[in-house]
């Protein structure tokens, strides 16, 4: 039985992702903040995704750029950015920086009984970027084509001529 | 190649097929309109413009809402359905994810136990 994973748009430009693990803060940290652990769970075995290579330096200044290759990629895709803030066992933020409008991603881990509530934020720039970002059809991870995209392509041929 | 669609996309497609229903929807994005006014522009009964509204309305391409004794159309509400897939995307990766770290969490955690037993010896 593993813990239950929510996500809610909790906002026009926010996202937020809640999760427990049965572990202290300190040892979630630490898998998140390796890079020989973060290339072991970031990239799950079920979407498909295996790392080309994953650098990251983990701490407030440092940056971080993974690559990653999917069938359905022709080329490899990198996504990178840097961490804004790193303050052990309690919070990481980062920015996204592979595309125009990426969001900030702040983790916080809150520790209780030894168990940690993991919350991962991710506020977009503007309505616009979130909007853009869900219409794309990308998670960030997987360039698996959205099922309504051919509808959109035959919509939007009629809808704007 | 075959290519497989949910079905609600196959009941979409096939409520394009028809060119009047196509016109409805080029209509609405420029703007709502009435039954009555749909029918008026089609040149079409009310009964029979009811109809191509009802398949379109099936398919979340076109919602209505009625005040008083008029019935207004619009593009429906096939984004948010849009949104909540994405969303739902969103959320299996992110969970695939956790389960992946739950394992790495549970393997640090015995290291860690091995580690404290060893010091206490």
């Amino acid at each position: 039985m593993t813990n239950p994973t929510t996500v809610e748009r909790k906002s026009e430009r926010e996202l937020v992702v809640t999760r427990t693990f049965q572990a202290p803060a300190r040892i979630v940290f630490e898998a998140w903040t390796k890079p020989d652990l973060i290339r072991r769970w970031w990239t799950p075995k079920s979407f498909g995704i295996t790392f080309v290579s994953c650098e990251a330096d983990v701490r407030t200044g440092g940056t971080y750029r993974f690559v990653f290759s999917h069938p359905d990629f022709e080329q490899p895709m990198a996504f990178f950015g840097r961490y804004l803030e790193v303050t052990p066992h309690s919070r990481i933020v980062w920015t996204n920086e592979e595309g125009a409008d990426g969001p900030v991603t702040t983790v916080t881990l809150e520790e209780k009984d030894g168990r940690t509530l993991l919350v991962l934020h991710e506020l977009y720039p503007s309505k616009q970027a979130l909007d853009d970002a869900i219409a794309s059809g990308s998670t960030g991870a997987s360039g698996a084509p959205e099922q309504f995209e051919l509808l959109d392509e035959v919509l939007g041929t009629w809808l704007s001529s | 190649m075959v290519q497989y669609y949910p079905a609600h996309l196959d009941a979409a497609f096939a409520a394009l097929s028809d060119p009047t229903r196509r016109g409805i929807l080029e209509r609405l994005a420029l703007a709502d309109a009435s039954v009555t006014e749909l029918a008026g522009t089609f040149q079409m009964t009310l009964t029979g413009i009811k109809k191509h509204i009802a398949v379109l309305e099936q398919t979340g391409l076109v919602s209505t809402e009625k005040a008083g004794r008029v019935r207004t159309c619009k593009l429906g509400p096939r984004r948010l359905e849009e949104e909540a897939a994405w969303i739902d995307r969103y959320r299996q990766l992110w969970h695939a994810r956790f389960d992946e770290l739950d394992r790495i969490v549970e393997e640090l955690q015995r290291t860690e136990s091995v580690n404290a037993g060893k010091r206490r010896q």
